[in-house]
């Protein structure tokens, strides 16, 4: 071989080869739409601008928009950069050849000589387990970055006066805190769903595995962009970019604009491959009643996600498209409709609240039984109250709108469909305690993940109904209590339940066991440090202290609390690099896990850790409900015997039961106990 | 057993040649994946209803002013004879996509191409229309006047994606790469074109048909 070994790995690291192929197009894109631009007689962008920035001869404006020349020419790199990342990474070569009539390739992993095989987490790889693993690894990038930025503008409300941010830097770090953490969410429930599903149901993949690699990557140059937006300027209008501000606001409003509009692309090519596979993929013998809870959590959340979606990126397109060629969509004065574009928001933006939460509470309706030793309890409730939420979900948007230029009469039939989703939410509840109570409870780190994100999720759930309320709603209304409350509603639906799963899978994916001290350790840290600071967020919200501003007197007597808050947020934030630590040390040097650790009846649960290639050597049939724990001679699975994996001698068992391994399946029978 | 879950096809005998790395995959067959890539079409149609639905409501919103709800002056003869168009081009898709079904080469290649040169002439038909309606209002105008490039540009640019996979369809169908039983590129695309002709219908009444044009064109 001519070329070096280590050029050759470079090479076969896709994400490598995609930024290289996207800054090739990017460049060659802005060059294109100047000479465009210049053919039709129009303005064209001085291309030296970026690099003038960044040796320091020229700063971009942040108060003053763009002129549009600048804008265009590089809101067209970075789609150009967008489609030549993909394309350089490889997510497209199979549709490439099919479009010219080739073959192209069998759309599944070939290890190559002399590449090692760890490179594939870093290029186009279309093994569901692979692209899943590929999201919870973004994800949890994405969260700490995300959560850098918020612990920056904590510290600086933690005391009255500005101490070492500006009001436009605020802005900014409020702004990219919100939408990176609502890409990380994004990518962690791709990440549980793409890993999790296809095994649950007894599928040896997806059903569109090239597609699935696809909707990955095409979330990589949406978090570039999103990063971006803060050295282009930034943007002041926090994630919700509401006009007329953000048709205003600085060049880095359209990096974000764009971002999210191509991240949009990632979850509904995302959630259709997933509503596909539940639909055709169930091993033979699972009926609708049979299916794990987290598949019909991926279900409900995935019926929102791709209808839901496309109201977000049409939002976000139309003030791009206001930003670019000035159709006065939210402009009053020309016929435009600034309430308009909070309806078409917040379809989606409140809907989406439950696409993260929906496969969260799914986890949790996985674990509780599984440390219960009970069968779930209300199995049909909980998996209806899914689709109740899903289904009620597009009904509530406008409460976001209540102080709004909305007509008032419509704050009541909102306030009322409101009220309402409470209700499935409350019967999972019930249904959660029904399956605890009595139970042989088993304290284990994932359990306390979960019985967490039940307490938060609680608190998250009983402070909702007050914003709800038209009377409480407008006073509570841009508070601080909103901001506990989505966030103690998303920790405690989404990130509590989406770490339980990460150390409930942990064994099932990397074949190690974590720490479990040290998993504890993380989880009380975490949760003490959480609640102090939601607690203390709805203290100060009630007491009137606005959200989104920098700065606040200190006469109000808000200090102790934000500083409490602050001290909190610092905890929790500090506690995940325990949990990134546990993680990291454990997939190396951790001990071999069994099999089925927690003894759990699932399928994937039978099958060898960490999982082959293509999960089952042959489609087992289903023959029983999941849940059946503690029940006699009750049988879920028929495997194949060389799918159905036997007791290792050596293995670490947290729970020392005799049966600990292989229970629930027609081979070992699940005793009671 | 549920009738909607996936029967075991053990070793099928249709299927992808694969070398021995890949000992444990059980190929899917040809006429599973078909489902498959029927229902995730239709489901990416569904979603892209709801941009469309989108659209239309914002028309339906900002189509009310002090004048009443009204719509952008525009020429109704053009927009009948676009429309025909597209709905006639329409016709030949389905009509290739019969023909295919049927081994019938020649009619299929004919009516991909004639559905093209269709498509092509409706886009040529917007550009058209765009530069006549410069003439009366300004993107950056009255939001009524904007409203109506935007639909139509959103629309257009949906169009020459169908044009674009009709292409390819033709390309590789005047090679030979279809057959009564795998067709699946054509049927997509037939859909696909279905499917933008329907969105055309009903932004072709909003824009054209429904409210009244100003008395005075202010904007």
């Amino acid at each position: 071989m001519l070329i070096p070994r280590p050029l050759r790995i470079l090479y076969h690291i896709g994400l490598l080869r995609g930024l290289v192929v996207g800054i090739i197009a990017m460049i060659a894109g802005m060059i294109l739409t100047n000479i465009v631009r210049a053919a039709f007689g129009m303005d064209t962008m001085d291309l030296m601008l970026p690099l003038k920035a960044l040796f320091g001869s020229t700063v971009w404006q942040a108060r003053t928009s763009p002129d549009t020349a600048t804008e265009i020419v590089t809101g067209m790199g970075a789609i150009f950069f967008t489609l030549g990342f993909l394309a350089g990474v490889g997510s497209m070569n199979d549709w490439f050849a099919w479009s010219i009539g080739l073959k192209g390739g069998d759309g599944h992993f070939h290890p190559k000589e002399g590449i090692p095989t760890w490179t594939r987490y870093f290029s186009f790889d279309t093994n569901h387990k692979v692209v899943g693993i590929q999201y919870g690894l973004t994800s949890i990038l994405v969260l700490m970055v995300g959560g850098l930025f918020a612990l920056i503008f904590r510290t600086e409300l933690a005391q009255p006066g500005l101490q070492f941010l500006n009001n436009q830097q605020y802005n900014n770090y409020i702004g990219i805190h919100g939408l990176l953490m609502i890409a990380a969410v994004l990518l962690g429930v791709g990440a549980l769903s793409n890993y999790l599903v296809p095994i649950m149901i007894g599928a040896q993949d997806m059903a569109f595995p090239r597609l699935n690699g696809f909707s990955y990557w095409i979330g990589v140059p949406a978090a570039i962009l999103l990063l971006m937006a803060l050295p282009m300027g930034g943007f002041d209008t926090g994630w919700t970019a509401y006009p007329p501000l953000s048709v205003k606001a600085p060049l880095g409003m359209q990096f974000v604009l764009l971002s999210i509009f191509i991240l949009g692309f990632q979850s509904i090519v995302g959630s259709i491959n997933l509503l596909v596979t539940i639909f055709m993929m169930r091993a033979p013998g699972m009926t609708w009643f049979r299916m794990p809870i987290f598949v019909w959590g991926v279900l409900a959340a995935s019926l929102l996600q791709f209808t839901a979606t496309q109201f977000f990126g049409l939002a976000f397109i139309s003030v791009l498209i206001e930003r670019w060629v000035n159709i006065p969509f939210y402009d009053p004065a020309r016929g435009g409709n600034v309430t308009l574009y909070q309806h078409i928001f917040w379809f989606y933006s409140h809907p989406t609240v439950y696409i993260w939460v929906l496969p969260g509470l799914g986890v949790i309706s996985e674990i509780l039984p599984v440390f219960s030793r009970k069968p779930l309890f209300g199995y049909k409730p909980i998996a209806l109250s899914s689709m109740a939420i899903a289904f009620m979900g597009y009904l509530v948007w406008a409460h976001h709108m209540f102080t709004s230029a909305m007509d008032p009469f419509l704050r009541l039939p909102f306030m009322l469909t409101t009220l309402t989703i409470a209700v499935p939410t409350g019967i999972k509840f019930f249904n959660w305690i029904g399956t605890l109570w009595g139970g042989k409870i088993h304290i284990s780190t994932p359990m306390l993940f979960s019985l967490g994100a039940f307490i938060l999720f609680l608190l998250g759930g009983l402070t909702g109904p007050p914003n709800g309320l038209v009377v409480t709603g407008i006073h509570l209304h841009d508070t601080h209590w909103v901001v506990a409350h989505f966030h103690i509603t998303v920790f405690g639906g989404f990130l509590f339940s989406f770490l339980s799963a990460i150390y409930f899978w942990f064994p099932k994916m990397t074949g190690k066991m974590f720490n479990e001290f040290l998993g504890r350790v993380h989880f009380w840290f975490m949760f003490g440090g959480f609640a102090t600071f939601a607690l203390s967020l709805f203290r100060i919200g009630v007491l009137g202290m606005p959200r989104r501003y920098a700065d606040y007197d200190s006469a109000w007597g808000f200090g102790s609390l934000n500083m409490l808050a602050t001290i909190g947020a610092f905890t929790a934030g500090g506690s995940m690099l325990i949990f990134i630590f546990n993680m990291a040390f454990s997939a190396r040097y951790g001990v071999k896990a069994a099999p089925n650790p927690w003894r759990s009846r699932s399928l994937e649960w039978q099958i060898a850790s960490p999982v082959p290639e293509f999960n089952f050597s042959a489609i087992p049939e289903i023959v029983g409900h999941p849940y059946d724990y503690g029940l006699p001679g009750a049988v879920y699975a028929i495997l194949s015997p060389e799918d159905q994996v036997a007791p290792l001698e050596d293995a670490y068992t947290p729970l020392d039961q005799p049966e600990a391994v292989g229970s629930g399946v027609a081979a070992v029978p699940v005793a009671g106990d | 057993m549920s009738t909607t879950a996936l029967e075991p096809i053990a070793h099928h005998g249709a299927v992808v040649e694969h070398d021995g790395h890949h000992g444990g995959l059980i190929p899917i067959a040809p006429e599973r994946q078909l489902q498959f890539n029927r229902l995730g079409m239709w489901l990416f149609i569904i979603s892209e209803t709801f941009l469309f639905a989108g659209i239309l409501i914002m028309r339906i919103v900002l189509g009310r002013n002090e004048d009443g709800f009204t719509r952008p002056e525009l020429s109704q003869s053009l927009g009948l004879v676009i429309t025909s168009i597209l709905l006639v081009s329409s016709f030949f898709v389905n009509r290739a996509e019969v023909a295919i079904k049927h081994n019938d080469r020649f009619q299929f290649n004919l009516s991909t191409f004639l559905a093209i040169l269709l498509g092509l002439i409706f886009v040529g038909g917007v550009v058209y229309e765009w530069d006549e309606a410069l003439n009366h209002f300004k993107p950056d105008g009255h939001i009524e006047g904007g409203l109506f490039f935007f639909m139509t540009g959103v629309h257009a640019l949906h169009v020459i994606t169908g044009v674009l996979f009709l292409l390819i369809v033709f390309f590789n169908g005047i090679r030979g790469h279809y057959s009564s039983k795998s067709h699946w590129g054509v049927e997509s695309a037939a859909l696909y074109w279905h499917f933008v002709d329907v969105v055309w219908v009903f932004f072709y009444v909003a824009l054209y048909l429904i409210g009244t044009v100003p008395e005075t064109v202010a904007h």
